[in-house]
């Protein structure tokens, strides 16, 4: 069985036209483009589909900051006679930033309600504002991050400080994602417009940037409070 | 290029006819829910950063989790929109797994990562 699966698999590598068959689609990218466009129009199912497609990566999302949230709880307490969690949280900090982003999140629904009016400059100004906010988070943790590393509470300095620094990062990383994603979807809505495609990724964009809120909240529930409590 | 979007313009008015009926069945909700949403999740968050900030007292960490579950709970409901109709039966389904995978992730390793340090560590033997 497992020798006929790897001759099978050689065969597919090898094959004469399977280079130029990657290369003609990397050739018609934008006509595949153009194609996920028609499909969303002739299928409405289709945009529920990559709903539910997308909801299931946010899924397994979810699992991967699982396996952090639990290699956090497990190490917090290992400083290595390093700074702990008391002395170097600053919660009205904290609080801003999370305050930011929740913000943010709202006002990405905002934006969502209003491309279900069809309002281009309501949905643009409102991604804007979610952008702005975002990016405000962003900055904030970077500083936090840059002010600990400078006391020498880097990620090398003890178990809980790798911890604390993977975990915030990944979150910070997806959040920077979620700002390119949305960068990107504002130009393609001023020079598309609403078509059935730009609809169904802005929705996917909402879906992620509200999940990444929800993280946010074990993160400073987990991190930050019981951290200083 | 220039096809697909006369098929788009040909279009609009029923894609926008069907836009608003998928909003409609909640797949973005209303300004209603996104107002109360917000109001619950700052409620949610001040109220544990107060109670942390003051220094008050023992059974904070349960105080905290509670919060947390009914913040993630608040934000599911009004901003991710999931609900028990049919067309979110799925979403909802994938979610409830993928909690119970998350309750065995964090619980299983901070019960075993408890239980192996008590057992293993040098200076609690005996």
């Amino acid at each position: 069985m497992s020798t006929s699966l790897t001759a099978h698999g050689g065969a597919l590598a090898f094959e004469p036209g399977y280079a130029d068959h990657a290369a003609d689609a990397l050739r018609n990218l934008r006509g595949a483009t153009e194609a996920v466009d028609f499909e969303l129009e002739h299928h409405p199912d289709s945009a529920a589909i990559a709903r539910l497609g997308f909801w299931i990566y946010l899924m397994s999302d979810c699992l991967l900051f699982a396996g952090l949230f639990a290699t956090y709880s497990v190490l917090h307490a290992r400083t290595a006679g390093g700074p702990a969690p008391h002395g170097l949280f600053e919660l009205p900090y904290v609080l801003a930033e999370t305050t930011f982003l929740l913000v943010s999140s709202f006002t990405c629904g905002l934006a969502m309600l209003a491309m279900g009016r069809r309002s281009r400059g309501a949905t643009l100004g409102w991604l804007a504002v979610t952008f702005v906010l975002g990016l405000t988070f962003v900055a904030m943790e970077l500083h936090e991050f840059a002010q600990m590393i400078a006391q020498g509470a880097g990620p090398d300095r003890s178990a809980f400080l790798s911890s604390f620094f993977t975990l915030v990062a990944t979150h910070g990383l997806h959040v920077t994602c979620g700002l390119l994603w949305m960068a990107v979807m504002m130009v393609l809505v001023v020079k598309k417009g609403f078509t059935p495609a730009t609809e169904s990724r802005l929705s996917c964009l909402s879906l992620f940037w509200h999940f990444l809120d929800i993280i946010w909240v074990g993160v400073f529930s987990l991190v930050y409070l019981f951290g200083v409590s | 290029m220039s096809v697909a979007n006369e098929v788009i313009v040909g279009h609009a008015p029923h894609g926008a006819a069907h836009a608003r009926a998928r909003g409609a069945h909640g797949g973005h909700g209303t300004r209603r829910s996104y107002v109360i949403g917000l109001l619950l999740a700052i409620a949610l968050t001040i109220a544990p950063f107060g109670l942390v900030m003051s220094h008050s007292s023992a059974g904070t960490p349960l105080i905290i989790a509670v919060f947390a579950l009914a913040q993630i709970g608040v934000h599911i409901v009004y901003f991710l929109h999931v609900d028990r109709s049919e067309e979110q039966r799925w979403n909802l389904t994938a979610l409830l797994f993928t909690a119970i995978v998350v309750c065995i992730i964090l619980g299983g390793s901070i019960w075993i990562m408890h239980n192996l340090y008590s057992n293993m560590m040098p200076g609690s033997m005996g």
